[in-house]
C-alpha cells in the first residue's frame, strides 16, 4: 500500500505547478480582460473560457497534436531544445493548468471589475506608479476573489483525469496522478487498492477544503 | 414560462427515462483489438436477426471482465487471451460449456511510419537506440500480457520494463506508435494492419512462442442469453469468418 503515496506526491506536486502557473496567467488575463477594451475581447473572453466547458478529452486531443513530436509546438520544443513533453509530468502539469484556467481566470476577471477604479485613481493622484497601483492596491482588494478561484484551480487540477492521460500517460512513480492510478487498480480489478487510493484522495481533498477555509475565512470558504 | 415548462417535462422525463435496455438487447463485450470487425458484423447478425438489436462494448479484455464481474447486463464475452476467460470462468460469470476459441491472432512488434531504426530482435528492444516502448498494461491488457511474458522469457523484461510506456488497451499503443511518441510497441498484426500508412511491423513473434486465441462465452447472467447463443453460433458462419479474415484475424 506504500505504493499510494508516490501518486498522491504526484499529484500535489502536479497540481502544485498548475496553479502557479495560472496565477500568474490567469491573474493576467483577468485583468487584461477587465480592465481594457480591445476589439475582440468578447471572442477572446470565450476562447479563455473554453476549457471549462469542452470535454478533457477534446483538450487532451489538442494538446496532444500541439506538443506531440510531430506537432508543430513539440517538434520545434524537441528540435531546439530537446524538450519532450508527452509522457513526462511537465506535460500533466500542462494539461492540469489549461483544464483549469478558466476557473482562476473568471473568478480573477470578476474580482478586478468589482474593484472601484476610484481606488486605483487616489492611488495615481497620491504619485504611484502603474505597477505598485496593481500590487498594493487593485491585487490586495481582488484577492479574496483570486484566491477563491485559485482554490477551485487547485482541487480541480488534482482531479484532471482525461487530458493528463492523453498527454502523460500513466507511467507509475512518474506522470501516473491519483484519478489515473484508482482508474487502473479498478481496471485490473485491484480493489484492495483502488479502496486504499480512493480513501486517501478523499482525505486528501477534504484537507485542502479545511485548509482553504483556515486561510480565508469567511468569504472564500463560502464561495466554494 | 410555467406553461412551457409543464409541457417539456412529460418528453423531458421520457428521455431521462429510455436508458433502460429493451428486452430485444443484446450486449456484447469485446476485445479492443475486435473493433472494426465487430462493427461490421453487428449489422450481419441483426440482418439475419431483425428482432435483435447489438450493443457493443469495446475495452481491455481485462477490464471488460471487472465491469462483467462488479455485475455489467453483458451477455457475450470475447476476450483477446485464454486469462481473462479463466479468471470469468473461475469467478462463474461465463458459461463455461458455450466456451469456444474464434480467431486466432499474432503479436507483432511496430515502430512508427519511416522510422530511421527498427528492431530486428527482442534483444534490439533492450539497446539505449529504443528509449519508449509502448506496451498495453500488463494487469488488464493481454497484448502487454503476451509481451510481458514474452520478454520475461529472454530475460529482457527487467530492461525493458524502466521504458514501458503503459497502454489502456491495444489501440492506445497503436496510437502512441502512429504519432511517434514512442520507438516501438507491441501491438496484434491486425492492429498493425488497420493503420499501414502510420506504423510499420519491424517483426512477428511466431504464434508457436506465443499463440493468440480469442475465446467467447456467453456471460452467465446476461439478460438475453438466446440471443447470446446464436451470436456465438454465428461467429463461425462463414460469412462472419469472411469478415474476421478480412480484418486479419485467422483461423482459431
Amino acid at each position: 500500500m506504500a505504493g499510494a503515496w508516490v501518486p498522491l506526491a504526484l499529484t500535489l506536486k502536479v497540481a502544485g505547478w498548475a496553479t502557479l502557473l495560472n496565477l500568474v496567467l490567469g491573474v493576467g488575463a483577468g485583468f487584461l480582460l477587465a480592465r481594457r477594451r480591445f476589439p475582440g475581447r468578447d471572442v477572446l473572453d470565450a476562447l479563455l473560457t473554453l476549457p471549462m466547458v469542452m470535454p478533457p478529452t477534446v483538450l487532451g486531443y489538442y494538446l496532444l497534436v500541439l506538443m506531440g513530436r510531430r506537432g508543430p509546438l513539440g517538434g520545434w520544443l524537441e528540435s531546439t531544445f530537446g524538450i519532450h513533453l508527452i509522457f513526462t509530468w511537465q506535460g500533466a502539469v500542462i494539461a492540469a493548468a489549461v483544464v483549469s484556467f478558466p476557473l482562476v481566470f473568471k473568478s480573477a476577471r470578476a474580482a478586478f471589475e468589482a474593484v472601484d477604479p476610484q481606488l486605483e485613481q487616489a492611488a495615481r493622484v497620491l504619485g504611484m506608479r502603474e505597477w505598485p497601483v496593481f500590487l498594493r492596491v487593485t491585487l490586495p482588494l481582488a484577492w479574496r476573489g483570486v484566491m477563491a478561484g485559485l482554490l477551485l484551480a487547485f482541487a480541480r487540477a488534482m482531479g484532471e483525469f482525461g487530458a493528463t492521460l492523453m498527454v502523460a500517460g500513466s507511467i507509475p512513480g512518474r506522470t501516473q496522478t491519483l484519478s489515473v492510478a484508482v482508474y487502473e487498480a479498478v481496471q485490473a480489478g485491484q480493489d484492495g487498492l483502488a479502496n486504499f487510493l480512493v480513501l486517501v484522495t478523499s482525505a486528501t481533498c477534504m484537507a485542502v477544503l479545511l485548509i482553504a477555509g483556515r486561510l480565508a475565512p469567511g468569504r472564500v470558504a463560502g464561495q466554494l | 414560462m410555467p406553461v412551457s415548462l409543464s409541457r417539456l417535462a412529460v418528453p423531458l422525463i421520457a428521455l431521462l427515462l429510455s436508458w433502460q435496455a429493451s428486452a430485444a438487447d443484446l450486449t456484447i463485450s469485446a476485445a479492443t483489438s475486435l473493433t472494426q470487425a465487430f462493427k461490421e458484423l453487428a449489422p450481419l447478425f441483426e440482418a439475419q436477426h431483425p428482432d435483435t438489436k447489438v450493443l457493443l462494448n469495446f475495452g481491455a479484455s481485462g477490464a471488460l471482465l471487472q465491469q462483467i464481474a462488479k455485475g455489467a447486463p453483458v451477455d457475450v464475452f470475447a476476450s483477446a487471451d485464454q486469462a481473462s476467460m479463466d479468471e470469468a470462468q473461475a469467478q462463474l460469470l461465463v458459461q463455461p460449456a458455450q466456451r469456444r476459441n474464434f480467431v486466432s491472432n499474432a503479436l507483432v512488434v511496430i515502430v512508427p511510419a519511416g522510422s530511421a531504426k527498427a528492431p530486428k530482435t527482442l534483444q534490439d528492444l533492450a539497446t539505449p537506440a529504443f528509449a519508449r516502448v509502448a506496451i498495453g498494461l500488463p494487469a488488464s491488457v493481454p497484448a502487454g500480457r503476451y509481451a510481458k511474458a514474452l520478454l520475461d522469457k529472454a530475460g529482457l523484461w527487467a530492461s525493458v520494463e524502466p521504458k514501458m510506456i503503459g497502454a489502456q488497451n491495444v489501440r492506445q499503443a497503436l496510437e502512441y506508435v502512429a504519432r511517434g511518441e514512442v520507438d516501438a510497441g507491441f501491438v496484434y498484426a491486425t492492429d498493425a494492419a488497420a493503420m499501414p500508412g502510420k506504423v510499420t511491423v519491424a517483426f512477428t513473434v511466431p504464434t508457436a512462442e506465443v499463440p493468440v486465441r480469442y475465446p467467447v462465452a456467453p456471460v452467465a447472467t446476461g439478460p438475453n442469453r438466446d440471443a447470446a447463443h446464436r451470436f456465438i453460433a454465428f461467429l463461425f458462419t462463414p460469412s462472419a469468418q469472411v469478415v474476421l479474415a478480412k480484418h486479419g484475424f485467422g483461423k482459431p
